[in-house]
Order: structure tokens, then C-alpha cells, then sequence
């Protein structure tokens, strides 16, 4: 680990490094040349083998299958040549490593093909005033470049950070109750946990609407859609938060109540900061799970045209609800400022997580900008 | 060794039982006729043990006979472990830490404890580890007291030298030894009058095993020691007394013989003591 090391130690070895560059070091081979050959070569004969099969022996056609035929085929052909030079024992070993592989690029595509596909869809429609304008004067008809989401990119922030503020403090009370209270009530509260965490989006949304909207005569809001979020985000956080505190060594709590230490100070000093990289990552979790979200925010923000930058009052907007009104216009304007707001969206998500990993993201044995000066004001460090 | 007050040096934290006194001294531990129970299983049974002030008393046996068992029940841990009861008593200068008015975080903190695997605090600082307890158990010190609080308590672990120009590092960025000391320090830092020490040396390496004697050696004359090691040459280096715990097989861990040190390993009175100390089984 990087922060192990004082800074005096990394320069001695920068330094060292330089003057003895010369010296002859040993290279580990990982991939020898022979099993590449035999890669590229069972790849080329699996190829022609599934081109003589699948064109003119077999009485089907189409690209997915010549590329199913043509994988197995590689398959067995690299697995026998790979058996006749190595043993049983690799080519085994060789099998399952090419399944794994091929597996992990295979998960690999939708997702590059989805950021690639929004990209390629929503920068036309991408200017700077998309940021800072509404749909105030946009009609239907108007070109795709006029206007802007502004107003949807504000309610999606409030909303979320409305429903963060709420579920994040009561998830990882929770998540405390369950892991270092362990109280009577622990069992069955997991339960209700896990069964939250299965409850359909738009279930939480009609919970909001019937319950928060109807039954107490509240508005539609952004606050209401927040609400909504919660209920989703909460367990989220809960479960996730949970699996952190339990990984925090016992050890940890045993040394700082041997110090006199109350249940609470030893969950508040020494428990939560040792795992914050790994609730942060809870909390990024419980975002990820809320911010696409559209069915919960339908019946709750009530969807607007125009900004609205208060929460508690009148309906608002949000970025998933703004890209699912327009993208069923039949005008190709309308569609091309949904891929635009979906492109925004995803840009949010990212920034959103890096600003994350950036404040919490590290192990607790790091020391951030941050807390240094904090301890230096101490006189700690 | 009897009474003996700390040097002036000792940073002192008044406390609400020892009221404005301004020295912290060494306290007598005494445990009369005490069992444990893990659920349904007995693990000890009729342990009497006096463990008089600004001794070293070493708790020697094999592995499973209730020695760390038995140490955690001096300071209140052995009732965190899920299921765990304990019957007898348990005496801090004739107070009964289980039934008496001392609140367990009280209890804890003057009868502090190093545990066998090094467990600094990972999200704090060498310096916020020392100084710990102080936060943990709400006791609240000037800013000079706390800086000499630092210095004093890493000088008596023998790892000020080490660290005192790595005192912003994280507590894990130190070897492991050098751990360990800082948790020794960490407990010293709330003026404990007892410290129980559970097998502190069996992950270190010579070096730091000799330092941490040392250390035990400078501490006990203002803190009550009990240590258990599975190290007979420790044993005989550090204890002033020693308690000899042997568990027949499904039967509970009792004390065989306790004496002083120099008894026990010369002249026991018993053959399975003679046997033990001398490497014959266990």
C-alpha cells in the first residue's frame, strides 16, 4: 500500500531505481509464445471448420449462430491441441480460463454498447444552455438545440439529495442496530429489510401517493418524490451498510471498550471511521439504485416544464421523468432532447461518484487532505 | 513490591472515584472462588487468585485450561462474548467490580488491557491512538497535558524514539511490534491501576518481545501486571507470582498451584506443575 510509505522512502527509491536501472532484472513470462500460436491457430481452423459446417453442411444461417459454432468449435479444438502438449491438467485449466475470460468481455459489451449508444445519440442536442435553461418557450416543434433541462437536472439533484438526507441517517442507524446493538428486534427487522429491498419501484411510488399524497392531502412535490425514493434507497444503504460494519475486526471493538469506551463512542469513533470507505460505497450503492428511477416519481413530482427550484412546493421535474415524457413524441426534436437528458444523466451519475470516491473513497489506514490539517490544527500530526 | 506512588512524571488524570488525589497508584485485584460458563459448558471453575498491587503475576498452563478466560473476567470482556456467565467474585481494592457501585466503563478503564494480536485503531493516527481512551471514555485533558500525555506514555511502551517523528502516520503503519507497543501505550494513556496483559508477545519477534518486557518490568511499580504467556522463560523474567491453570480433559480449568514465581519453577509443590514448567506436556 502506497500510504504505508513515508514520503522520504518513496523519493530514496525513485532515486535508487534511476542509478540501478541497468540492472539485469528477471522478466515473468505470463503468456509464452507457443500458446499464443496455438490461440490464433485453433481460432483460424475453428473458423474455417465453422464456415464448412455452418454454410454448407448444416441447414442454418445467420451471424449469431456462425459465432456460436465458431466459439465451441474454438473450444474444443484449443482444449485438445492444449491437452496433446500440456496433460489433461492444463487443458483444463486452459478451458475454464478461456471461459472465464470470454465471460467477463461478454458482460462487458451491453455496458460499453449503452454508454456508447446514449453518447451517440444525445451529444447533437447538447449545448451549454441545456444546463442552464428550462422548456419554458420549447414547443414540440421546436429545434432539438432550443431550451434545456435545467429544471430537471435540479429537481433530480433535490430529489435524491432530499431522499439521501433522509435514508442514509436511518439506514446506517439500522445498520448499527442489526450489527453492533444486535437487539431482540434484529431478525425480524433484517426481515422486513430484505423484503423492502424486493418491493417494486412503482409500489413505492403508489405507497407515496396513496399514503402521503391522498390520505394526508399533501401536494405533488419534489419532497414527495424524494419520499418515494427513500423507501427504495433505504434498504439499499441498510443491507449494504451492514455487510460493512461486519467486517470491521471484532478486535477493534474489544480494544477501545477495554479503554472504558461506551457502546456509543466505540460505534461512533472507532467503528463508523474505520469503515468509511465501505459506507460511502453503501451510500453510492443506495444513489445508483434511486437516480434512474422513473416509475416512483410519476404519481409523486407530478413532472414540469419550467424550474422549480423548491421542493416542498409545487411539482418539479427530474432527469429519468423528463427523458420518459419526451422520448414518446413522435417529433424527432422532442426525442432528440430525451437522449440528450438521458446523456446528462449519466454524465450526473458519474460526476456524482467520483466526488464520492474522492471524500471518502479510501481505506481507513488513509489520512486525506482533509483530516491532516484537521490534526494539525490539534497539534496530532 | 507493595504501594508505591508514581513518579512525578506521570501525566494524572483526576477521575470521578479517585476525586482531585493526584496520583494514580497501583490497585490489588482479588478474584474469590470464580467459575465461567460458556452456555452450558463450565470452563473454570473455583479460581481464587490475589493479585496484589504493583505486582507482575503470570497466568501459565496449556492451551484451553482458562487462563485468558479467567483474565477477561477481571475487566469485564468475558460478559461480551454471546451466552458467557460467570458466578464468584471479583475484587478492585476490595470493591466487587460485578455487583459493586463501579459503573463498567469504570471498571474498564482502571483495569486496562493489551490484547495478543496488535489492534491499533486503523482510521487513527499514532499519535490519536495513544490518546485514545481519553475520547472513548469522555475524560477530557488541556492540549499541553494531552501532547505530554503522548510523549510520557510511548516513552514508558519504549516506542517514543520510533515514532516520535511519525506521529501523524496511521497506527498500522507501524511493524508489528512496534503495534503492539503502541497499544500497550494506548492503555497506559488512561492511567489504568491494573493492566491484564493477554499472551502480548506471542506474534513479535525477540527485539520487541525483550522491549515489552522491559517495559512491563518499568510499569508494574505503579501498575498491578497479569499476564498470561505461553512463554516459560517470560513467565520467569517478568512475574513477581505465578498461577498455575491445568483443565482435565471435560473437566473445567482450576488453578493447580499459585505462589511465587521462584516457587513454581524450582520448588513446586505439585508433580503437574513440575511437569509443566519443565516441558513435559503441554
Amino acid at each position: 500500500m502506497a500510504s504505508k510509505v513515508s514520503p522520504a522512502l518513496v523519493e530514496n527509491s525513485d532515486d535508487v531505481e534511476s542509478r540501478k536501472s541497468d540492472e539485469e532484472r528477471i522478466k515473468i513470462k505470463t503468456i509464452e509464445f507457443g500458446d499464443v500460436l496455438l490461440l490464433v491457430g485453433s481460432a483460424l481452423s475453428a473458423w474455417a471448420a465453422a464456415n464448412l459446417l455452418y454454410e454448407t453442411i448444416l441447414p442454418v444461417s445467420g451471424a449469431l449462430g456462425f459465432v456460436v459454432v465458431w466459439y465451441v468449435l474454438f473450444l474444443l479444438i484449443s482444449w485438445s491441441g492444449v491437452r496433446r502438449i500440456h496433460g489433461a491438467v492444463r487443458a483444463k485449466d486452459h478451458l475454464v480460463r478461456v471461459l472465464v475470460w470470454s465471460g467477463a468481455s461478454l458482460a462487458i459489451v451491453p455496458l460499453v454498447l449503452i454508454v456508447i449508444y446514449v453518447i451517440g445519440k444525445g451529444y447533437h442536442a447538447l449545448r451549454p444552455q441545456f444546463f442552464v435553461e428550462d422548456q419554458r418557450f420549447v414547443g414540440a416543434l421546436s429545434e432539438a438545440t432550443e431550451g434545456g433541462g435545467s429544471h430537471a437536472i435540479v429537481g433530480t439533484l433535490q430529489q435524491v439529495g432530499l431522499a439521501t438526507l433522509i435514508a442514509v441517517p436511518l439506514g446506517i442507524t439500522t445498520a448499527v442496530y442489526l450489527n453492533e446493538v444486535k437487539g431482540r428486534l434484529s431478525k425480524p427487522l433484517r426481515t422486513v429489510v430484505d423484503a423492502m429491498s424486493a418491493v417494486p419501484s412503482i409500489v413505492a411510488g403508489l405507497f407515496i401517493y396513496a399514503a402521503w399524497i391522498l390520505a394526508l392531502g399533501n401536494q405533488q412535490t419534489g419532497f414527495a418524490g424524494s419520499l418515494a425514493l427513500a423507501v427504495l434507497f433505504l434498504p439499499t444503504v441498510t443491507r449494504t451498510a451492514e455487510v460493512v460494519l461486519r467486517l470491521v475486526p471484532g478486535g477493534l471493538r474489544e480494544a477501545s471498550l477495554a479503554l472504558g469506551g461506551t457502546e456509543w463512542r466505540t460505534t461512533s469513533r472507532v467503528v463508523l471511521p474505520t469503515s468509511r470507505s465501505g459506507l460511502v460505497t453503501a451510500v453510492i450503492l443506495g444513489v445508483a439504485r434511486v437516480i434512474g428511477e422513473t416509475a416512483p416519481l410519476i404519481l409523486t413530482v407530478g413532472g414540469a416544464f419550467v424550474m422549480n427550484w423548491n421542493p416542498l412546493e409545487g411539482k418539479q421535474d427530474s432527469l429519468p421523468y423528463f427523458v420518459f415524457r419526451l422520448i414518446r413524441f413522435p417529433q424527432e426534436a422532442q426525442i432528440a432532447r430525451a437522449w440528450t437528458g438521458a446523456l446528462v444523466l449519466m454524465m450526473l451519475v458519474l460526476i456524482l461518484f467520483v466526488i464520492a470516491r474522492a471524500i471518502g473513497g479510501r481505506g481507513p489506514d488513509h489520512i486525506g487532505r482533509f483530516k491532516r490539517y484537521r490534526l494539525k490544527r490539534k497539534g496530532l500530526a | 513490591m507493595t504501594f508505591t506512588e508514581t513518579t512525578t512524571t506521570t501525566p494524572v488524570i483526576p477521575t470521578s472515584n479517585e476525586g482531585d488525589s493526584s496520583t494514580v497508584r497501583a490497585a490489588g485485584l482479588s478474584a474469590r472462588d470464580v467459575a465461567c460458563w460458556f452456555g452450558t459448558k463450565k470452563v473454570l471453575e473455583g479460581v481464587t487468585l490475589d493479585m496484589a498491587p504493583g505486582q507482575v503475576t503470570a497466568l501459565i498452563g496449556p492451551s484451553g485450561c482458562g487462563k485468558s478466560t479467567f483474565l477477561r473476567t477481571l475487566n469485564r470482556m468475558h460478559e461480551l462474548v454471546p451466552g458467557a456467565t460467570l458466578g464468584g467474585e471479583i475484587l478492585i481494592d476490595g470493591v466487587d467490580i460485578y455487583r459493586g457501585a463501579i459503573p463498567v466503563t469504570d471498571v474498564r478503564r482502571r483495569i486496562g488491557m493489551v490484547f495478543q494480536k496488535p489492534n491499533p485503531f486503523p482510521a487513527m493516527t499514532v499519535a490519536e491512538n495513544v490518546v485514545s481512551g481519553l475520547k472513548l471514555s469522555g475524560l477530557k485533558v488541556s492540549r499541553s497535558e494531552r501532547d505530554d500525555l503522548i510523549e510520557s506514555c510511548l516513552q514508558k511502551a519504549g516506542l517514543w524514539n520510533e515514532v516520535k517523528n511519525r506521529l501523524g502516520d496511521p497506527g498500522r503503519a507501524l511493524s508489528g511490534g512496534q503495534q503492539q507497543r503502541l497499544c500497550i501505550a494506548r492503555s497506559l494513556a488512561v492511567s489504568p491501576q491494573v493492566l491484564l496483559m493477554d499472551e502480548p508477545c506471542s506474534a513479535l519477534d525477540p527485539t520487541s518481545t525483550r522491549r515489552i518486557e522491559q517495559t512491563i518490568a518499568e510499569i508494574s511499580s505503579s501498575v498491578t501486571v497479569v499476564i498470561v504467556t505461553h512463554n516459560m522463560q517470560q513467565a520467569q523474567r517478568v512475574s513477581d507470582r505465578c498461577a498455575f491453570f491445568l483443565a482435565a480433559e471435560n473437566e473445567p480449568g482450576r488453578i493447580i498451584e499459585e505462589g511465587p514465581t521462584k516457587d513454581i519453577f524450582l520448588n513446586p509443590h505439585d508433580q503437574r506443575t513440575n511437569d509443566y514448567v519443565n516441558g513435559r506436556f503441554g
